[in-house]
């Protein structure tokens, strides 16, 4: 990434206001740390501690403890509270959807992604350039969260989670019905569905209620306090039980939500011959089922599928791309088939939530 | 189509071997004939289609979709029908096309599924549409009838065909011509869904990959009678699909169908690897010792038909009929018999290694010049039929004096008897597996894999049965190599890192290089894998398409202790040198790559008359 950093480009300002002269490159670059915007004073999803950070949501891959100032969303500062404590970082500020605020020589502006609750695309504007700095962001609608906005950019920074044409997730209600086909047919067995601890889980329980689903359902104990955070903020989850303390008789027939490890634990064994779902896009790809011993896959995704991030691509009518953590190479192919200037964006430190959703051994919301 | 289809999806995420007989037998039971009998020739691997070629479906797709996106994709799913099935482009439905989805074929150069919703992400509505089909596979066993229905009547109510039968596509696939195939595949692959697109490719192209033996759709089928898998192998050879004479005995509707052949397969009787510890329980007495042989286990039958002529038959230790592979050996058939042994290139009265009759393996034209140079040749170990006898009941020790006397009878060149190993303690034969061409092997001791042990009294039982025979495999080599590239795997192993090339030390006009003497893709555990997967991941310096460059530095690496039976001189290889079934032995998180071991070593190995005539050697070696 050569070119004149932002303060060369100040000076060149001082003689004369060479706006053209502003590349996007000068207003974002990725180091080491993350994505950093020299002209604002801040980095947006550092994986290092920073002095000023901005986050877009609150996985632990994008939101970490010990930075200096936190910019978010109050949804994803609380999430970040209870997962790190009181003193994640030294000072906080909220922001809303819609929202502005002037760092430094850039404008940033929060908008809904539809990723998890409270995730934000964020709009980094100096001159006449727009970045935006989409995070993980879905298309598809979910009720737990507010729904993706397009927002018309310059740039466009993109994830690629499901960046192959393979990925095509279909319709979540579909897959929620077949698991209530499965609790249909096996009333003497217990549903086990693995879902990642925030986002997934309150989906899968908010789409089981829009189907008509109203028994009580049951909760792992690494999933309580961020479903109750749900809930504190208006998400309708209809009952909820802790799956401890129950009998294993009384849990035939009913649906439990796990972190997708505790599926294949010991923990299971309390459960009376367990049915084991997960829902997850990488259920699409039948091999990643059968790694994981899914017997019920169930295709629900909180990232975009190919034709959602395609699509999006396309509607923000930005004219460069940059494509991080997925598969990058097949989306920076498809922009430029599409006559748009893609390049992947070396960011290190995301796209570990494929790894813990794939390999057992390391996720850490359990 | 579609009940089959949901059938090898379920199966596909089933790991339980009872449960997997369980949903077969059921699929038996509820789906009628002849598209049952397709099923089970389709899961025991007996339908081929002449024309229906990986390589059609791979034009089809590249029609269809952007190569770059193709190959991708092919590469990350890791299963060709899979990939497709997933890529296929759908037809647009009425809403859609409302939205000006181009008709049905997107241009090659596009990736496709783009314009389905041009500018319009939010797209929940139109999703609901296209995935009715990947219902839940566990609703079936009860609700398969009404699924089906549902099915249809949502193609009529889209005005559209319903999807083909099982038996429609079979017929249809044996019967149409090479030039109409691509279209009618094409036709059928816009009317099925995914699961249906997916099962339909598979049986295209043959290779299922559910893991389904044909055993296990056997004894599926026999449970539907109550019956010993045992009686449906014996009869299999006999049987051909849609197999109504099979179903109708098993349902009690009709006699038990007699195998006809005249020179008919017997299940192979295979052998356990021994342990050390096994050694303290077991009588040298009540044992004979042979060279276990490095060629490939076959059976050689030999019967004569109603009508007296003869029938030579060789089949592989599953069954497959590989006679047409062979034909120099047939004429050395003549006695009815059936022979188990091995078969092996034997040229100028030595028996080669297993690396030149590998120079006869899978060769769809067997040309004169071929079995001239490689000399095809049957060591017998064992005799199962002679004459109409079945000897399988009688001990090992008597049947053993029979082969004796009917290969005597043959008297023939190329069939001849698998010498036993003279011993009295297991010292003896230890010595004697640790250095087989003093103890009887001779010259031909590169063509011993190890020893294996008979009980006297053994019958010839089908399968691995506890205690009868046992394998005494030569130690294998081991050497420190470091991890130098990796690739993702296929089938279960897709995404993950599983496929490593790595490397030793060697010093050139460079200075200390590391290079690459071999590829090994199992050996390692799911734990392993994981640990490698994630350090590939983690440590890659660079990619060139699906090869990963990993970081092997002095200092920087990982080293694995790998595993291999021999060594030979390869032109081929950068190194000089190839292995022989290689595989990951230990991961040595604790070696620094600078301790891994030098080029210099394999070459130590390599026998000087192991160099075959037609390798040339590289500078590598020459240097050494």
């Amino acid at each position: 990434m050569g070119g004149s950093s932002p303060r060369m480009t100040g000076k060149n300002r001082g003689d004369r206001p060479y706006i053209s002269l502003m590349r996007p490159q000068d207003i974002l670059m990725p180091v080491p740390a993350g994505l950093c915007c020299k002209a604002g004073g801040f980095h947006i999803d550092p994986v290092r501690p920073v002095e000023r950070a901005v986050i877009t949501h609150g996985h632990s891959d994008h939101a970490r403890a010990g930075h200096g100032a936190v910019l978010a969303t109050q949804e994803t500062l609380d999430m970040m509270r209870l997962r790190y404590g009181d003193n994640f970082a030294r000072s906080t500020q909220a922001l809303r959807y819609g929202e502005a605020i002037r760092l430094g020589d850039v404008t940033v502006k929060f908008h809904p992604a539809g990723h998890v609750l409270g995730s934000a695309q964020i709009a980094v504007s100096c001159k006449d350039t727009c970045i935006v700095a989409s995070g993980d962001y879905k298309d598809a609608p979910d009720p737990t969260c507010a729904s993706f906005e397009v927002v018309p950019c310059d740039v466009f920074i993109t994830e690629a989670t499901f960046g192959l044409p393979v990925f095509r997730h279909g319709n979540a209600a579909d897959e929620i019905g077949k698991l209530l086909a499965s609790v249909a047919l096996f009333p003497e067995r217990a549903h086990l569905v693995g879902a990642y601890s925030l986002g997934k889980a309150q989906r899968v329980i908010a789409l089981l209620r829009t189907a008509g689903y109203d028994a009580p359902i049951y909760l792992h104990g690494a999933m309580e306090k961020i479903t109750h955070y749900y809930q504190s903020r208006g998400v309708a989850l209809g009952e909820l039980r802790a799956v401890k303390g129950m009998k294993k008789a009384e849990l035939a027939g009913t649906v439990t939500l796990a972190p997708p490890t505790a599926t294949s634990d010991i923990w299971t064994r309390r459960f009376p011959d367990p049915v084991t779902a997960f829902a997850s896009g990488w259920m699409r790809v039948r091999a990643r089922a059968r790694q994981r011993g899914v017997e019920l896959p169930l295709v629900i995704s909180d990232h975009a599928d190919w034709d959602g991030l395609t699509a999006t691509i396309a509607a923000t009518g930005a004219g460069e791309v940059w494509v991080t953590h997925g598969q990058e190479d097949a989306l920076v192919h498809w922009c430029q088939t599409r006559g748009l200037a893609a390049r992947p964006l070396d960011l290190v430190g995301y796209g570990d939530e494929e790894e813990s959703e794939t390999l057992p051994a390391s996720e850490d919301e359990a | 189509m579609n009940r089959f289809a949901e059938l090898l999806d379920r199966l596909a995420y089933e790991p339980g071997r009872n449960n997997k007989l369980r949903l077969i037998s059921a699929y038996f039971r509820e789906v009628a004939d002849p598209d049952r009998g397709y099923a089970l020739a389709a899961l025991t691997g007996a339908l081929s289609f002449k024309h229906a070629k990986p390589g059609l479906i791979r034009d089809l797709i590249a029609a269809r979709t952007d190569p770059v996106l193709f190959a991708l994709s092919y590469d990350y799913v890791g299963d060709l029908s899979e990939t497709v099935a997933l890529m296929w482009p759908t037809r647009p439905n009425g809403e859609e096309s409302l939205l000006g989805h181009p008709s049905p074929q997107p241009s090659p150069a596009r990736g496709e599924g783009v314009e389905r919703n041009p500018g319009q992400p939010d797209r929940g509505e139109s999703k609901a549409t296209t995935t009715a089909l990947s219902i839940p596979s566990c609703l079936e066993g009860q609700g398969g009838g009404y699924r089906e229905h549902g099915v249809r009547e949502r193609h009529r109510l889209h005005d559209n065909p319903p999807p083909p039968t099982l038996s429609e596509v079979v017929t249809t696939l044996r019967t149409l011509g090479k030039t109409e195939l691509p279209r009618q595949l094409a036709h059928w692959l816009d009317e099925l869904e995914e699961t249906g697109r997916w099962a339909l490719l598979k049986l295209v192209t043959g290779a299922m990959r559910i893991g389904i033996s044909a055993r296990l759709a056997k004894t599926a089928a026999a449970a539907l009678g109550d019956k010993d898998p045992h009686e449906v192998e014996l009869m299999w050879p006999g049987l051909a699909p849609p197999y109504l004479e099979l179903f109708a005995w098993l349902e009690g509707r009709g006699e038990k169908p007699v195998n006809l052949d005249p020179a008919p397969f017997r299940p192979v009787m295979l052998a356990h690897a021994i342990e050390d510890s096994d050694f303290a329980t077991l009588e040298p007495s009540d044992y004979i010792a042979e060279w276990k042989w490095d060629g490939i286990r076959v059976q050689a039958v030999f019967g004569r038909d109603a009508r007296g002529h003869g029938v030579a038959r060789l089949y592989s230790r599953s069954g497959e009929d590989i006679t047409k592979s062979f034909p120099d050996l047939l004429p050395s058939l003549h006695l009815p018999g059936a022979i188990d042994g091995e078969l092996l290139v034997v040229r100028d009265g030595r028996v080669q290694t297993f690396n030149v009759l590998q120079q006869r393996l899978n060769r769809k034209v067997v040309s004169p010049k071929l079995t001239k140079d490689y000399p095809i040749h049957l060591r017998a170990y064992d005799l199962l039929a002679d004459d109409n006898n079945d000897l399988r009941e009688l001990p090992f020790a008597e049947r053993r004096a029979k082969l004796e006397a009917f290969v005597k009878r043959l008297g023939d060149v190329r069939i001849d008897l698998s010498p036993t190993i003279a011993f009295d303690s297991w010292q003896a034969l230890t010595a004697a597996r640790t250095d087989p061409a003093s103890a009887g092997a001779g010259e031909d001791a590169e063509a011993v894999e190890g020893v294996m042990l008979k009980r006297r009294d053994a019958l010839y039982l089908p399968g691995r049965p506890k205690g009868q025979w046992w394998k005494w495999k030569r130690d294998p080599h081991i050497i420190d190599a470091v991890l130098m590239y990796a690739q993702r795997g296929h089938g279960k192993r897709s995404s993950y890192y599983s496929d490593y090339t790595f490397g030793v030390w060697t010093e050139n006009e460079d200075g200390e290089q590391l290079v690459p003497v071999g590829k090994a893709y199992f050996g390692f555990t799911d734990e392993e894998l994981i640990q490698i997967d994630r350090f590939v991941r983690r440590n890659t310096t660079e990619k060139f398409g699906p090869v990963r460059h990993v970081v092997h530095e002095p200092d920087q690496g990982l080293v694995l202790e790998v595993a291999f039976e021999g060594l030979q001189r390869s032109s081929r290889h950068k190194s000089g040198v190839a292995m022989r079934f290689p595989r990951i032995n230990r991961l040595r998180w604790d070696k620094p790559p600078r301790e891994a071991d030098r080029l210099e070593t394999l070459e130590r190995m390599l026998k000087p008359d192991a160099i075959d005539e037609a390798l040339v050697t590289s500078g590598a070696i020459d240097g050494s």
